[in-house]
């Protein structure tokens, strides 16, 4: 299990950053002819070497702007990124672009939830793959090629010496996200942020994938932070969670304890919005009633106060108005007015029995 | 590729055909008579009568087209005139030729003025767009997208008497334009074209600007571009290797429909600046009532697009391998 810098506040840098990738308040903005989209706030985590954080979160909740943001991927004509982003020690945020594209493909990957649209129509599997091993190691065509035959093989394309010529497609979408990791994974990176690879795939090709992605973690040591809705997949493969929402933090630990005892109103939301397998029929699925809330204007106070159940049950009008920090509670981090004492007596009592069949 | 071939061409012919048979039938229906047109002034009714036979008017409409149609695979015998090889577009009552001679002396000059003019909207258009996509939302692109507003809602014969006065009456920079033979005198064939070329282009490279300046926009947005990025690929190599090929269909495909216009004879530009080619003799045949003529340019004109229509459909199959034609 990595390990957590536990006692924080919100904002505060914590830890030296001596972490494998150590993100610390991190706040991404977006200039829009609407205004200023607050997409990502005071966001801090870190990442130990060959583990994998996985992040969960509605949409909207800000995965994606904020792995983007460690790729330097935003366009900096209309967006501000603030905080500390330390890859080995190396501040991200502020590096020239020239020396990001050393690090992207190379250091770093990523990998999309639409193969389809993240690979161009117009060139073969075989050169998107070589292209970026070419690129960081100097490598010739002819090398590219059998670089990109061999990353194949390896993600288990059969006839990866024919399929190499193939465009994307030629390719199912399961092959696709596969030819995908290859890609991604051509030059040994040492971090891979995974942006929701399973989601448009079916399930039986969604644990294949995950499968894969675990098999190259053993052999390669990478780092993996994974994006998804699915909290099956991160029981699967996640050994610490992060929990967002509106753009922030809400619940952090490790992946039992976020699957098993969730110490925050919209993590219990969302475990009761899961369907079970063994679940008997008559339990009703409980969807996250209302909508997310506008990152324009973010309600005040506690973001998710407006869908909260047990607003009610917290003194004064905290919830409205005082946003709550980033604290432990019941063995790891949760942003919730909440007593710890009544965090736990609301799972044991109401939430865990509404799950069990 | 060469299925494709075979049947767009038989596509393309029975389209001509079609025309053929409707255009012979309006023409035929004209309050003209060619046979008057053709006979010395105050001729009798027995010379007229000899003429029309020799023209063959005496025969019924139907058998017209179909000798028209003949004439067009097998060639056809014009008497004393000797016979005209297939594909015989007619004989022209104004000219005294075969009507595909007069389009073959004529056609050069349409050739020059359609692919000098092409190149120049074609390099103009796309560099603007491309600038304009780079720099969106710069001063560049708003004097640019003015501009390609202006070309859009211009018109040549309003555009060529001015560039004219300008450009040769009053700055002498330029002499007057005309088609020079290339093989004949290279440079002023050139020279006497760069006003027309220009002046053509005006209403094309606006369309090029706005199109390209979108596409680029847009394949800029995409996802894939993302993952290029994503992949340590520089912005250089993202913007000529991933958006400019994704852009480069639609490009191509309205470029080859543009090229297939012009070919087929710039009426107004050829007119105002005295170029004698297709679009010059369309008018030329017209004003003659020489319908033989008018029906010829008008087919070869036709064909003109219809080839162009087909290159373009099969560039389009090797450009986006997503396309599969056969
Ligand atoms: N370039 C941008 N300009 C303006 N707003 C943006 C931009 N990119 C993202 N956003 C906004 O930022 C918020 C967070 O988006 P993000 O893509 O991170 O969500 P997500 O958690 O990844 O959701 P999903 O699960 O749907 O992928 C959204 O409200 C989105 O509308
Ligand atoms: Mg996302």
């Amino acid at each position: 299990m990595s390990t957590l810098t536990k006692p924080e506040a919100a904002g505060t840098p914590a830890g030296a950053g001596d972490a494998f990738l150590s993100v610390r308040d991190l706040r991404v903005r977006f200039r829009t002819e609407d205004g200023i989209v607050k997409a990502v706030n005071e966001l801090n985590f870190d990442l130990e070497a060959g583990k994998t954080l996985g992040i969960v979160g509605e949409s909207g909740s800000g995965k994606s702007v904020s792995n983007l943001a460690v790729m330097g991927l935003h366009n900096p004509r209309n967006t501000t990124i603030e905080g500390s982003i330390k890859l080995e020690g190396q501040e991200l945020i502020g590096l020239p672009q020239r020396d990001l594209e050393k690090l992207r493909g190379n250091k770093m990957a990523m990998i999309f939830q639409d193969s389809l649209a993240a690979l161009s129509p117009y060139y073969t599997i075989g050169r998107q793959i070589a292209e970026p091993f070419m690129k960081h190691t100097g490598a010739n065509k002819k090398e590219g090629r059998e670089r990109a035959i061999e990353m194949l093989a390896k993600v288990g394309i059969p006839q990866p010496d024919k399929r190499v010529d193939s465009y994307p497609h030629e390719f199912s979408g399961g092959m696709r996200q596969r030819a995908m990791i290859a890609m991604s994974l051509v030059c040994n990176p040492k971090l891979l942020i995974a942006d929701e690879p399973t989601t448009a795939l079916d399930v039986t090709v969604q644990a294949q994938i995950v499968d894969l992605l675990k098999d190259l973690q053993q052999e390669f040591g990478t780092s993996i932070i994974f994006i998804t809705h699915d909290l099956g997949v991160i029981r699967e493969i996640a050994d610490d969670v992060l929990v967002m929402y509106a753009g922030r933090a809400v619940e952090r630990g490790t992946m039992r304890e976020i699957l098993k005892t969730p110490q925050h109103p919209y993590g219990w939301g969302l475990l009761s919005s899961i369907p079970r397998i063994n679940a008997s029929v008559d339990i009703p699925l409980r969807p996250i009633p209302g909508s997310p809330p506008s990152l324009l204007n973010p309600p005040s106070g506690c973001a998710f106060n407006p869908r909260c159940e047990f607003r009610e049950q917290v003194t004064g009008d905290k919830c409205r108005t005082e946003r709550p920090a980033l604290e432990e509670a019941n063995g790891h981090l949760s942003a919730c007015h909440l007593t710890p004492a009544q965090k736990q007596s609301i799972l044991t009592e109401q939430i865990l029995p509404r799950l069990s069949s | 590729m060469l299925r494709f071939l075979t049947r767009r061409a038989l596509g393309a012919i029975v389209i001509l055909f079609l025309l053929v048979l409707l255009t012979y039938l309006a023409v035929m229906s004209l309050p003209v008579d060619q046979a008057m047109l053709n006979c010395p002034k105050g001729c009798s009714p027995q010379q007229l009568a000899i003429v029309r036979h020799n023209m063959g008017l005496d025969k019924s409409n139907f058998e017209q087209v179909l000798d028209y149609v003949k004439g067009l695979f097998v060639g056809a015998s014009h008497g004393a005139d000797g016979f005209c090889n297939a594909p015989c577009l007619g004989y022209s009552q104004s000219r005294h030729q075969f009507v595909i001679d007069v389009i073959m002396d004529n056609y050069p000059a349409t050739i020059m003025l359609a692919l000098g003019g092409s190149v120049c909207f074609l390099v103009i258009g796309v560099t603007l767009g491309m600038v304009s996509a780079w720099k969106q939302g710069s001063l560049f692109d708003t004097i640019a997208s003015s501009f390609s507003q202006l070309g859009q809602s211009t018109q040549i014969f309003f555009v060529a008497p001015l560039a004219m006065a300008l450009f040769v009456t009053n700055l002498h920079w330029l002499d007057k334009p005309g088609y020079t033979p290339f093989t004949e005198d290279p440079i002023s064939s050139i020279t006497g074209m760069i006003l027309p070329w220009l002046v053509l282009s005006i209403i094309f490279w606006s369309n090029y600007t706005r199109q390209v300046r979108s596409l680029m926009i847009e394949q800029l947005s995409e996802d894939h571009i993302r993952a290029a990025r994503a992949k340590g690929m520089s912005n250089r190599y993202v913007w000529w290797r991933y958006a400019l090929r994704g852009a480069m269909a639609p490009i191509v495909t309205i470029f080859g429909l543009d090229l297939g216009v012009v070919l087929s004879g710039a009426v107004i530009t050829e007119v105002s600046f005295g170029i004698h080619g297709l679009g010059m003799l369309a008018v030329k045949s017209v004003t003659a009532q020489d319908t033989q003529l008018e029906l010829g340019v008008l087919l070869f004109s036709a064909a003109a697009i219809l080839v162009f229509n087909i290159v373009v459909d099969a560039a389009y199959g090797l450009l986006d391998p997503r396309v599969r034609i056969g």
